[in-house]
């Protein structure tokens, strides 16, 4: 199969399904003219025009209520942020509008709606934008949230968040636009909460999203050279979370350890915890562990940065802490 | 350019206004005024002030949680359901959602959006004095202040891009013209060029806050300037006048000129909701001075004055508009409480696993009685 790199795959999503059904159109800063940010747009003016890739004015809160708006009226908006760190700027439109207008007017108003750009750190971008933005987005109902790792997925996902009649969030990754995966041509969807088991293993379970799926399988391989062999998870999508293909792992495995970016505090890996204790409290040999980010601001210092993002190193020490329970 | 916008060559200081202090009309624009239009704004702003008075009733007595009175601001919802074609999007703030009752929207189940029963379009799930209507093509305000009008500007802008007729109209108070969505919408509209108009009813007071204290501009139509779009201020106390003004600017959107800001001037007579008490904060003179530019008393006089209102008539209207509200309220009042599973309904567009796992332990427990009649 042919390989395409993280962002060329987001691109080849959104132009297959812009080319599927006119209603569907990009905006966001910077997407049109100069490409995107992070290039994932490349191209994608020349093909559909300025009516259909939007460059918009500075105001992250204002173009998502247009979006919002355009999207309660038939069209289905692809909303860039520049990185997710700046839809805080937006948070509101998200909470309490994109999310609420269905249920609070009780069906009349629907708002199909995609928001996407990269999440969490990048390289030494500091305390304002760097972060994990996920544990805020997880825990509102009506909102989806989907997290693509590999190349495939980043295709799938994003297809499958298009086409969805929710507001659906992509996260991807900064760190991930780069790397390359065999990627399925034509139409590719991945459903929207299903996880996928990414390393099979007998001994302890990790479960993880996005970048951390790279970073999870490296700590597998050094923990397979120890002869401990890990079953590697990733979820995918966080709301709705796939628990179950966790559970099935831990009964196997008896032991998980959750990996994550974003801070300790609450958060997907905290709901994760929560519903494997109650589901295989038999099967449980040690302790759920949490990995996570460190609980502060992110550093700009490099070596810093790095003691504050889970590396492999960090999740091989949080397994052997659970293999010795 | 039209003639309202042409008045508002200063929207620094210019006022527009139709009703004239004789209770007649401003001969430049009487033609466009037949009997049976002032009639119907006659009647609309009659119903719309019997209306709150009875709600107001009903919130008092805990028949409904929360009400916002409208009372010395109807003619601007009221003007904004006659001079819309039928299928313009809205998009209210706190006091313009009756618009959608001259728009034709049932009043028994307007009335249920108060009560959030089983009548209630929104099912219960909307707070009252938020109306929602998509039989009508309006859609509730946000809570937050603000955020309805960049979405209006949102639809205007997919109706430009879809080459619809429609155009949108989305409303904000004096006070939510210092909130980011105030600018972000103003902006877009413009930049974007949209068929819609944005209209702020500058009713003085932002709960406690003065209008002053809001904005060091002359007036909240100059600041359209800025924007590079026109601005107008017309007299919000003076339907006929916020009609024409807004049919103007609806007719310039619809010829793809962009859109236009309205500042209606008039004042919330009223508190700023059943939760306010502005005796705290306002003095009673200044609230006086209001009550004698009280936008029904002035359209009650026009209709005198043309002969079409004869000498108690005002009063047997009055009368048999409360009868009708009342007979509404009955029929709401007959409603049943939605059923407790409906939570789950509309969160998303189908029902999710971890909902329907939800529901069912929901259903498992007994059911709980509820204040106001059967549980379901």
């Amino acid at each position: 199969m042919r390989e395409l790199r993280y962002r060329e795959a987001l691109r080849e999503a959104m132009t297959e399904e812009m080319v599927r059904d006119e209603r569907v159109f990009i905006m966001g800063e910077e997407v049109g003219h100069y490409q995107g940010a992070y290039k994932v747009t490349e191209g994608m003016l020349a093909q559909f025009g300025e009516k259909r890739v939007m460059d918009t004015p500075i105001a992250e809160e204002g173009f998502a209520g247009i979006a919002i708006g355009a999207a309660m009226v038939g069209l289905r908006p692809i909303v860039e942020f520049m990185t997710w760190n700046f839809s805080a700027v937006a948070f509101d439109q998200i909470l309490s509008n994109a999310t609420k207008l269905r249920q609070m007017s009780g069906g009349q108003f629907t708002v199909p709606i995609v928001f996407r750009g990269p999440n969490g750190a990048a390289r030494q971008t500091a305390a304002q934008h760097s972060h994990a933005m996920e544990t805020f987005y997880a825990q509102i109902p009506g909102l989806k949230v989907v997290v693509p790792s590999t190349a495939a997925d980043a295709k799938g996902l994003m297809a499958s968040a298009i086409r969805d009649d929710n507001p659906v969030l992509v996260l991807e990754d900064e760190r991930l636009y780069g790397i390359k995966g065999e990627v399925p041509e034509g139409e590719h969807l991945v459903p929207i909460g299903v996880a996928a088991v990414r390393r099979a293993g007998t001994q302890c379970t990790i479960a993880t999203w996005g970048k951390m799926v790279p970073v999870s399988l490296e700590a597998a391989e050094l923990l397979a050279a120890e002869g401990v062999q890990c079953e590697v998870i990733d979820l995918r999508s966080l709301r709705p979370l796939d628990h179950g293909t966790v559970a099935t792992s831990v009964r196997k495995t008896g032991r998980l350890v959750i990996v994550h970016e974003a801070w300790p505090y609450g958060g997907p890996g905290a709901e994760l915890s929560d519903r494997v204790q109650r589901d295989c409290f038999d099967s449980l040999r040690a302790p759920i562990v949490r990995c996570t980010g460190r609980d502060a601001s992110m550093p700009y210092n490099k070596k810093l940065e790095e003691l504050t993002i889970p590396g492999s190193a960090t999740v091989t020490q949080a397994v052997r802490a659970v293999m010795a329970y | 350019m039209t003639k309202v916008l042409a008045s508002a060559q200063d929207p620094m200081f210019g006022l527009f206004r139709v009703i004239q202090d004789d209770a007649t009309l401003d001969p430049a624009y009487a033609a466009h005024f037949s009997d049976a239009l002032l009639e119907r704004m006659y009647r609309e702003v009659l119903r719309l002030r019997v209306l709150d008075e009875r709600m107001l009733v009903i919130q008092r007595q805990g028949r409904i949680g929360f009400y916002g009175e409208v009372k010395g601001q109807e003619a601007t919802p009221i003007a904004t359901g006659l001079a819309l074609e039928a299928d313009d999007w809205i998009f209210p703030a706190l006091r313009e959602g009756a618009a959608m009752l001259v728009r034709g929207f049932d009043l028994s189940t307007y009335i249920a959006q108060c009560y959030g029963n089983s009548c209630d379009v929104n099912k219960g799930r909307q707070m009252p004095s938020h109306y929602s209507g998509r039989a009508v093509n309006q859609v509730s305000w946000s809570s937050c202040i603000g955020p309805q009008v960049p979405q209006a500007v949102g639809v205007a802008w997919a109706m430009k891009l879809q080459k619809k007729p429609q155009i949108a109209v989305g409303f904000l108070g004096d006070g939510a013209t210092s909130q980011a969505d105030f600018h972000n919408a103003m902006n877009f509209a413009a930049v974007f060029k949209v068929p819609c108009v944005i209209i702020c009813q500058n009713n003085h007071w932002a709960i406690s806050v003065p209008s002053k204290a809001q904005t060091a501009a002359p007036t909240f139509a100059s600041k359209a300037i800025a924007y590079g779009m026109p601005g107008v201020r017309v007299d919000g106390n003076d339907v006929c006048a916020v009609y024409w003004a807004i049919r103007e600017a609806a007719a310039r959107a619809r010829r793809g000129e962009g859109p236009t800001f309205i500042e209606s001037v008039t004042y919330r007579i009223g508190a700023h909701s059943s939760s306010d008490d502005p005796s705290r904060y306002r003095d009673e003179a200044e609230v006086q001075q209001w009550r004698e530019r009280d936008p029904l008393d002035r359209m009650r006089r026009v209709m005198s004055a043309r002969g079409l209102l004869t000498e108690g008539a005002h009063e047997v209207l009055a009368a048999q508009l409360d009868d009708e509200i009342k007979a509404a309220i009955a029929v709401v009042e007959q409603g049943h409480q939605p059923q407790r599973e409906s939570i789950f309904e509309d969160v998303y567009a189908s029902l999710p696993w971890h909902l329907r796992e939800q529901r069912e332990e929901l259903l498992a427990t007994a059911p709980a009685v509820t204040h106001g009649g059967a549980t379901h």
